[in-house]
């Protein structure tokens, strides 16, 4: 019986918070659009018993996922946000390793404090985060203010409404995601290890590559996943950051849903950004596994 | 602790019940009121006002559509309302519930009687025109003295617009009015459903498109009266807020609007009652302040828009009533276009132009 529930715990949790709100998603997917409340047609209607039930059924189709194959704006953009998402992850790992690394190497009575600085920016409202880096890279901002009062540069920089500004965004924003796993996988690591290396004739620098890195491996593949994911869906950093030319999936979903009124092909769009997400992930844990039987 | 529970369900329930009662939720648009009179319909009405603001008609219509919004009173544009009227997502006012619904003023009602035929479902709070506003000083440097700042071809033509992206220009992020406005710079018929002429509105934009550093539809107050931009594309009433904050700030930026020479859409913006609103009956009573003469008028006077309350004009101070960019003179008035909703096969094809306009694909 206790097994049993611990066995169902992750199940339900999974179904409640995952399936459910899935298949109600997918659904609408099936669905054409109406001009009602709900905007689409047909709806679940249980007083007209199994007719009703035969009748929504037999409305389902296809159609809006070969819709989205007759435009090449949706795999463009499903591609700009894997592409936006994929640069973002390497960023984030290139600035957070580092910072996770002196972290961990700090004595022990500053590491609550370093902690401290990390988690602290998330106290304030991300979309205020978001905001006041517009006050900081506009062309009135505080950067280009700064960047033209040391003479560095005579013209400000155009950054604000750029591609580069959305990189900006995501780091930021994510950096703590890429940092905190990372560090909690380096701060296991077993300095009697690098001590080892050394003594037989390991440069530190091959030692860090040879031990270091493969050892915080579960750390840095946990940090890109946290980072990765809601970055390729991001929707409020492009539209607040990036300019007219930032194309990413999250504003394409929000056009179909708002501009066009259109919630079964928003749906569709929704359903394939998760399974873009869903196929590696899966194949990735099933390699893990495989390994990790191999190894065993 | 079970009572404390207890009590805590009980008072949650009494909170629910004066909510009902006593609550008023207002989602208009935003810069579209001025707050005093907020706290003034709380003060005489003894309702809770809870205002919220949006700043696209897509915005609204997708909360209208979901249902169960949660607001008394909303604030579409015309061809807006007419779509959700007919999707079902409105009640019908009750007249005797509003005595002031006599101050209203015949010109513009019959307008929107096209959206909402007899005016059933809802009352005109503000309209205005979709125009040009420039930072003058800047524009005249750039293009010369006799910058084409009262047309279209100021932001429609690559020769212009080349020059005048270097001081920034942004444009309303709303397809329903920025493609009409590129079909009237053709001479074509900017109320036209046809995909083929919708389509040709592509071309007038792909040349610009570079230059335009930004399709939003509100940054661009702020923006144009601080001088970081030197054009906007917007509503009249936005840019003409923009003029007086810059004026305030007195930092050196003079902001003027234009309706272009062209031709400039025509809009209205019109409050009604959800069907599913918590409390249609203080709806009513906030509809009923607001056309109040002397109400309506101190929001005109604040957001410099234009109403459709004839009892308010008395009370309309000259810098509102007297300016034609406002309320437009007879030979304006005849130059001014009003659009009907696009089926949605139609805006289909409007938003995709649009996507394609603004990120290029």
């Amino acid at each position: 019986m206790r097994r049993f529930t611990l066995i169902a715990v992750p199940y339900v949790w999974l179904l409640v918070l995952f399936l459910v709100p899935f298949i109600i998603v997918f659904k609408i997917s099936l669905s054409d659009t109406a001009l009602a409340i709900p905007p689409y047609t047909p709806t679940l209607d249980f007083s007209s018993g199994w007719e009703g039930i035969r009748n929504f059924f037999a409305g389902l189709d296809f159609e809006n996922f070969k819709f989205l194959t007759t435009d090449d704006l949706y795999w463009k953009a499903y591609l700009s946000s894997l592409q936006i998402a994929a640069i973002s992850t390497v960023l984030s790992l290139l600035v957070g390793y580092p910072i996770a690394y002196g972290m961990a190497q700090a004595p022990d009575e500053w590491r609550p404090t370093l902690m401290m600085l990390i988690i602290l920016p998330f106290w304030t409202s991300f979309l205020i985060r978001v905001y006041s880096w517009m006050g900081i890279l506009s062309n009135e901002g505080f950067l280009n203010q700064f960047l033209l009062w040391t003479g560095i540069i005579s013209e400000p920089l155009l950054i604000l409404n750029t591609n580069t500004a959305v990189y900006i965004g995501i780091v930021y924003t994510y950096l703590p995601f890429m940092i905190l796993p990372i560090y909690a996988a380096l701060e296991k690591l077993d300095i009697s290890l690098l001590e080892a290396a050394e003594d037989l004739g390991c440069s530190r620098l091959t030692a860090f590559w040879l031990i270091t890195i493969p050892l915080s491996k579960q750390g840095i593949i946990a940090g890109c996943f946290l980072v990765f994911i809601p970055a390729l869906g991001e929707f409020v950093i492009p539209s607040l950051l990036g300019g007219s030319q930032t194309l990413m999936i999250g504003k394409v979903l929000f056009e179909e849903f708002f501009s066009n009124r259109d919630w079964p092909v928003a749906s569709a769009v929704a359903v394939i950004l998760l399974l873009i997400l869903i196929i590696p992930i899966v194949l990735f844990q099933r390699n893990e596994q495989k390994q990790r039987e191999a190894e065993g | 602790m079970k009572t404390n529970l207890l009590t805590a369900a009980a008072s949650l329930a009494l909170v629910a019940g004066m909510a009902s009662a006593e609550e008023v939720r207002v989602y208009n648009w935003s810069d579209y009121i001025d707050e005093d009179l907020l706290a003034k319909f709380e003060e005489d009405t003894g309702i809770k006002l809870i205002y919220d603001v949006f700043d696209s008609n897509e915005v609204l219509e997708t909360k209208m559509l979901a249902g169960g919004s949660g607001y008394d009173v909303v604030v579409p544009s015309g061809t807006f309302l007419q779509r959700q009227i007919s999707a079902g997502a409105f009640q019908k006012l009750d007249l005797e519930q509003l005595p002031n619904h006599a101050n209203m003023w015949d010109v513009v009602s019959k307008r929107t009687e096209q959206y909402d035929p007899e005016n059933a479902y809802s009352i005109n709070y503000m309209w205005g025109t979709t125009g040009i506003g420039v930072n003058v000083g800047k524009v005249k440097e750039l293009l010369g003295e006799d910058a084409p700042i009262d047309s279209w071809s100021l932001v429609f033509d690559p020769a212009n617009m080349e020059k005048l992206a270097e001081c920034g220009v942004h444009f309303l992020d709303a397809p329903a009015e920025m493609i009409p406005a590129a079909l009237k710079f053709l001479g074509e018929d900017p109320d036209s459903q046809d995909p083929e002429v919708l389509a040709k509105a592509e071309g007038v934009y792909m040349p610009v498109r570079d230059h335009i550093q930004k399709f939003h539809s509100s940054e661009y107050i702020n923006a144009l009266a601080n001088g970081d931009i030197c054009v906007a594309v917007g509503w009249s009433g936005d840019i003409l807020q923009a003029r007086d904050r810059a004026a305030e700030a007195e930092n050196g930026v003079e902001i003027a609007y234009h309706a272009p020479k062209e031709g400039a859409q025509m809009w209205f913006d019109q409050m009604a009652i959800p069907v599913d609103a918590p409390n249609p009956k203080a709806a009513h009573v906030f509809l009923n302040f607001i056309m109040d003469a002397q109400n309506m008028a101190a929001a005109s006077n604040y957001v410099y828009y234009a109403n459709g309350n004839l009892a308010s004009q008395e009370f309309l101070v000259e810098d509102v009533i007297g300016d034609t960019a406002i309320y437009p003179d007879a030979a304006t008035l005849d130059n001014l276009f009003t659009t009907r909703p696009y089926p949605s096969k139609v805006q289909r094809v409007v938003t995709r132009l649009w996507t394609k306009i603004k990120s290029g694909t």
